[in-house]
């Protein structure tokens, strides 16, 4: 289903996500899940960081001749019997998609984990063009069914618990014997996997996406552990790859690289189950495989992101540790981002993508903790490209007014420091003084937001640069 | 559409203040094509070949996979029936045409079907010779073509893949080297199936299942010693 733009309303959806109990139920497992295993597979590799640099280095410079990998990837998919098309925004992309699809005479497309199928709302305009879109991972068919969005870019239904798939299950699929036993997540898998089987073998054409295209051999490369996106890519008469212009990259060697940090970054695995390199369409003498293989390239907005501080973020090969490690999305979950990508990733990509207009919400909902950097496979420095588009949101008079004049008379003070000690001195004292005894405040003027639902300490001794001061002075008293 | 390919080079090359014609640029890039530098390889895998081999044992067990280790081609079609048997499973299989296969003694295990050709996914039972381990992470690299087709490696429940333990490798790089020499530079076969374990799934409450959408069971037959 198409993702309606709410990131906008990010406040409101971040508190709609802290009242859901359901909800809160199953992000309270994404923390200790996915955190354990990247440790863990992170620790039985000792060349892990080496690797993270070698894999940051490798996007760095793929990036920096694009254009020439671009061209390259083109021709060697030709060489190999595939078609190449360029797509400049969404439209383009779904026209592309569906003219394919209307050629081959497609009734049924099966499909493969696509973020990009999200991004330019492809299943609503196939329906529309009265194609039927079956998605075949096991959390997108969920969502599908329930005509929801993902809520994370690997694990897109962690939003969901047994007990939801159950009755969506029994909702759907009314062909099967209402009194059959489903409450073990086995028999719902099972389930799920006989209902898709047909729709994998009657399949006209398959669409899926890419976690990277190599340049060297004209290749798309597909990561799963469920064999959806092979069974997909395999037996249709056409092979769609939906990838973006970030995905090259030069060799098998360096695609190699980026596989031995991606699973570990992402579900803790040294290597997903399933890792199928696609060059063209069936040869002469093959038995199986699709007869056509297309890939259609996305830019929509990407190759504007190569100028700038931004190209740091087209590194991303979407693991998701970011948002795994992201104690604002542990508090809130993908939804509450109100559009496709979620997490720190999504809080620079969205803005870049849709606007800082409609974007500028996501990267203030970051603490700066840092987490997101220290985890990501490519080394994306995710807080410092938060914080470029909090610039940006300023510079463009987005930020709310009491905030702008709030900053505005911080940054006045904090540029002066002979004002700001004296000032933030003279704060500190009243604020103690109103303390009193209690040492906290149950309400205060202007941090009604903050006291609505614990106290605010009461300052006590003397502001950190005075007590800085003193302790570097008594070092040096004590060091004479 | 030609309009959308220039469109969105112009803009690439716009944004990196290029003009795609630059001498040094493109040497560059045509080097490290035909270069093709490995990179960082782990040590784990770099292991004297006995070694190599407990090693790709080791994680094909730890990737849910299950495995026997036989002596020679030999005993393939007794492995085979054995393990059917053991799991009430139909004595029939499908497999492609590779030599390697076609030439087992088959006549050793009279009871069992043997039927040749691609899957149409009514088959419980696949066979497969992989191109090569990989003993880093207890990967099988599978080729698409004739010999072993790809539907073999997902649509049947039961995928059984014999592996010479001489073509078992350390790493992924190797493989690629082995590819090169057989397919040529910057060429591959259709498709180049890596594959970990069996089909697995942990979209319902993070709790991982196996036997998502392809095999519920992969069974390795390693085949002698690498020396």
């Amino acid at each position: 289903m198409t993702v309606a733009i709410t990131s906008p309303h990010l406040k409101e959806n971040a508190a709609e996500a802290l009242k859901d109990a359901q909800l809160q139920e199953a992000l309270a497992k994404v923390g200790p899940g996915f955190i354990g295993k990247r440790r863990a597979a992170a620790d039985k590799m000792p060349e892990f960081e080496a690797l993270r640099d070698s894999a940051r280095d490798i996007k760095t410079h793929t990036l920096a001749h694009l254009d020439l990998y671009l061209e390259q990837f083109e021709e060697k998919v030709r060489a190999a019997g595939g078609h190449v098309h360029f797509a400049v925004d969404a439209a383009d992309a779904r026209a592309i998609i569906t003219d394919i699809c209307k050629r081959l005479g497609a009734r049924t497309v099966t499909k493969g984990k696509s973020m990009i199928s999200e991004e330019i709302g492809l299943n609503d305009h196939l329906e529309a063009q009265g194609i039927l879109p079956v998605e075949t991972d096991l959390g997108e068919y969920l969502i599908q069914i329930r005509h929801e969005t993902p809520s994370h870019i690997i694990a897109p239904a962690i939003h969901l618990n047994k007990r939801q798939v159950e009755a969506d299950f029994r909702r759907v699929h009314t062909d099967l014997p209402a009194d059959r036993d489903l409450t073990e997540p086995t028999a719902l898998l099972a389930e799920a996997r006989g209902e898709l089987r047909q729709k994998f073998l009657m399949a006209d054409v398959g669409i899926t996406g890419a976690n990277f295209l190599i340049a060297e051999t004209g290749t798309s490369v597909l990561v799963t552990n469920e064999g959806n996106g092979d069974l997909t890519q395999t037996l249709p008469k056409a092979h769609i790859v939906l990838a973006s212009l970030e995905k090259l990259v030069p060799t098998l060697e360096d695609a190699t690289q980026l596989l031995r940090v991606l699973a570990r970054s992402a579900t803790g695995q040294d290597m997903s189950v399933y890792t199928s390199f696609s060059t063209g369409p069936r040869r002469a003498d093959d038995p199986d495989g699709p007869g056509e293989y297309h890939v259609v390239l996305l830019d929509n907005g990407r190759s504007a992101m190569l100028q700038g501080d931004l190209r740091e973020m087209l590194r991303c090969i979407r693991c998701g540790a970011c948002m795994n490690h992201c104690p604002v999305y542990h508090a809130i979950g993908g939804h509450a981002y109100g559009w496709v990508y979620p997490g720190p990733m999504g809080a620079v990509l969205t803005p870049s993508l849709i606007g800082v207009e409609k974007g500028a919400n996501l990267p203030n909902a970051s603490t700066f903790c840092g987490r997101c950097e220290e985890v990501c496979p490519v080394r994306i420095p995710l807080p410092k490209l938060m914080r470029h588009w909090r610039e940006k949101e300023f510079e463009r008079h987005l930020t709310p007014a009491p905030q702008r004049y709030g900053l505005k008379v911080w940054g006045f003070l904090a540029t002066r420091g002979w004002l700001y000690r004296p000032a933030t001195r003279l704060a500190m004292k009243a604020l103690a003084l109103l303390g009193g005894t209690r040492g906290r405040f149950s309400s205060l003027p202007l941090a009604g937001g903050w006291t609505r639902y614990r106290d605010f300490p009461a300052p006590e001794g003397d502001t950190f640069q005075a007590q800085w001061r003193a302790r570097k002075a008594s070092n040096r008293s004590t060091a004479a | 559409m030609t309009g959308s390919r220039e469109t969105v080079l112009a803009s690439v090359r716009r944004a990196l203040g290029v003009t795609s014609r630059e001498a040094p640029r493109r040497q560059e890039v045509a080097d490290r094509l035909k270069g093709h530098p490995a990179g960082v390889i782990p040590a784990r895998g770099q292991l004297p070949p006995s070694e190599r081999i407990a090693l790709f044992k080791d994680m094909v067990l730890a990737a849910a996979a299950s495995l026997d280790h036989l002596p020679s081609m030999d005993e393939v079609p007794g492995a085979i029936a054995a393990y059917l048997r053991a799991r009430n499973l139909p004595s029939s299989l499908l497999r492609g045409t590779d030599p390697r296969l076609a030439d087992l003694p088959w006549h050793k295990e009279p009871q069992l079907d043997v039927w040749i050709g691609a899957s149409d996914g009514h088959q419980l039972v696949g066979l497969s010779h992989a191109f090569a381990g990989i003993a880093e992470s207890g990967t099988v690299v599978l080729l698409s073509g004739q010999d072993n087709p790809t539907t073999l490696n997902f649509l049947p429940d039961h995928h059984l893949v014999v592996v010479d333990a001489r073509e078992v490798d350390g790493d992924y790089e190797t493989v690629w080297t082995r590819i090169r020499a057989r397919f040529g530079e910057g060429a591959l076969p259709r498709a180049v199936n890596w594959v970990t374990g069996p089909s697995r799934s942990a979209d319902i409450e993070q709790t991982l299942l196996l036997g998502a959408h392809g095999p519920r069971s992969l069974h390795i037959l390693l085949v002698g010693t690498a020396d």
